[in-house]
């Protein structure tokens, strides 16, 4: 479980997160919703260290991660998997020494072992067998799906995943999406996913957060996002004309 | 104002990039990979630029004596001494600044905006250390091999080129060569080569790093990568004459 208590984070004048608090249960997708600008981004660097909170805490199972110094913080880092908005894969890399680079770097792992493991987490997101291939040789589809290979590799306790989907066609987000789910369930991660896409809501959103104007806007389960009358989430998950006409015909 | 903030963040960077290294076997082979990237990529450009530096150095030299008083060797000697002194050192270094920095800055560059720097700092991995330190060891440790190769061919050229116009003969040139030799020259070259080398990857680096934005401004710190060790590569070797001339 993550933890997060009045967080606020300001750049020179622009304070993009207010107060922020919110609970991330383990074995849930967790998602974190809202237009673009309100903060999403900032908040999830900020519960990972990317970027340091002005005031505030983010507890890790009840361990301080505000509190801590380099050196504590790389044990917790340890535990994170994250997936970045553009998959962040190392391009002078393939994609099964990708995998193995946390490896190499953590564990005392053997050749063996290590391609293994590789070939395993390869498997688990239906890409065996592309182990040679460069990241400028996969479609954005397959990089993401290394990328969440890569995040897996060490097994991670918690992952983070910053627009899984963005720019991806909608079967291929779906894929994506089902992906994060299942593995999730299988290994009972504390996941945490960004979006703005209502597809991926209502398909995994076990509980979800509403960011607006850097606030815990609104909370919930998606059955109650669905019902739910508060005015900023009406305008964001019937931002169309299209569905606010089906809106008002399902009435 | 801005520029007492930068050099005190240069700095804080060299400490990070100095601090113990996670995995040693993993940098040994990144360092072995950067020594082909920096090094070994730029001994063509290096070459070809010494022996033409070696070359006009000494056509000038030649044409520029007039006196009868001056013997033939002289051309030999002050080709040697100006290339070994300040030609091969510092002007192959300007130019390594340009060629070696913006490889670095772009590469850097484009993974701090591609968030490969975030996904190594993720994973607990030190990004400065495991990008930066390398690329230092490399090029402190290779390019003195470049300017040592870059004299000799410097020299070449110079031999070529005198010889080959008949300003002096092939005896005269290569006694100004050896005339008056100090092997402390020699020293003092690759002091400086270490220097200028350590200056070239750590700027670089730290305007790679740093770099905020998308692919324009990559770019933007790649430009900046190589005038500002250009710029530090002057100060640097003003200082550092004073300091082991005088
Ligand atoms: N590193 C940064 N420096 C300054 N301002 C930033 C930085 N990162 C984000 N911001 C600002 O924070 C606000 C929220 O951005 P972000 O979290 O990226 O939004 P999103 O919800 O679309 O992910 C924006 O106004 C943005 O300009
Ligand atoms: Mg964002």
């Amino acid at each position: 479980m993550i933890e997060v208590k009045n967080i606020n984070k300001s750049f020179g004048k622009n304070h993009v997160l207010h107060d922020f608090s919110a609970q991330f249960e383990a074995g849930q997708v967790n998602l974190i919703i809202g237009q673009s600008g309100q903060g999403k981004s900032v908040l999830t660097k900020c519960i990972v260290g990317l970027l340091e909170v002005d005031n505030g805490n983010v507890l890790y199972d009840g361990r301080d991660f505000s509190q801590m110094d380099r050196k504590e913080r790389k044990e917790i880092r340890k535990e994170i998997g994250m997936l970045f908005q553009g998959s962040a894969l190392f391009d002078s890399m393939t994609v099964e020494e990708n995998i193995m680079f946390p490896l190499k770097m953590f564990t005392k792992m053997s050749k063996a072992e290590m391609q293994e493991r590789a070939d395993f987490c390869l498997e688990r997101v239906n890409l065996s067998g592309r182990n040679k291939l460069l990241p400028a040789e996969c479609s954005g589809g397959m990089q993401k799906r290394v990328a969440i290979a890569r995040a897996i590799s060490m097994n991670p306790k918690y992952l983070f995943c910053d627009e899984p989907n963005s720019g991806l066609d909608p079967s291929t987000s779906i894929l994506i999406d089902n992906l994060i789910k299942e593995i999730t369930y299988e290994y009972n991660m504390t996941t945490v996913v960004i979006t703005h896409d209502m597809n991926s809501v209502i398909e995994i959103g076990d509980h979800i957060v509403f960011i607006h104007t850097g606030r815990n806007w609104w909370q919930g389960t998606k059955e109650e996002i669905i019902k739910t009358d508060n005015k900023e989430i009406i305008d964001f998950v019937y931002a169309s004309k299209f569905m606010k006409n089906l809106k008002g015909k399902l009435g | 104002m801005n520029y007492i903030v930068s050099i005190g963040k240069y700095f804080g960077m060299l400490r990070y990039v100095f601090s113990r290294p996670e995995r040693f076997k993993v940098y040994h082979t990144r360092t072995f990979s950067e020594i082909e990237t920096i090094g070994i990529n730029s001994l063509a450009i290096v070459a070809i630029l010494s022996v033409f530096m070696g070359a006009v150095i000494s056509l000038q030299t030649a044409s520029n004596m007039d006196s009868p008083l001056l013997p033939k060797y002289t051309i030999g000697y002050i080709t040697r001494s100006s290339t070994i002194l300040e030609f091969s050192p510092t002007i192959i270094s300007l130019i390594l600044a340009g060629k070696v920095g913006s490889n670095i800055a772009s590469e850097v560059g484009t993974m701090r905006v591609t968030e490969q720097i975030d996904a190594l700092e993720i994973m607990g991995v030190n990004s400065l250390s495991y990008l930066v330190l390398p690329k230092v060891i490399a090029a402190v440790f290779f390019f003195p091999f470049l300017i040592i190769i870059s004299m000799g061919l410097s020299l070449v050229g110079g031999y070529l080129a005198v010889t080959t116009t008949n300003l002096a003969s092939h005896e005269e040139f290569v006694y100004g060569i050896r005339a008056f030799f100090k092997m402390g020259d020699i020293v003092y070259a690759l002091v400086k080569t270490v220097c200028f080398a350590f200056i070239i990857t750590t700027v670089s680096s730290f305007f790679g790093y740093y770099t905020k934005g998308g692919a324009l401004d990559v770019g933007k710190s790649s430009t900046q990568a190589v005038v500002w060790s250009s710029i530090c590569i002057l100060l640097a070797n003003f200082v550092l004459t004073q300091l082991l001339l005088l």
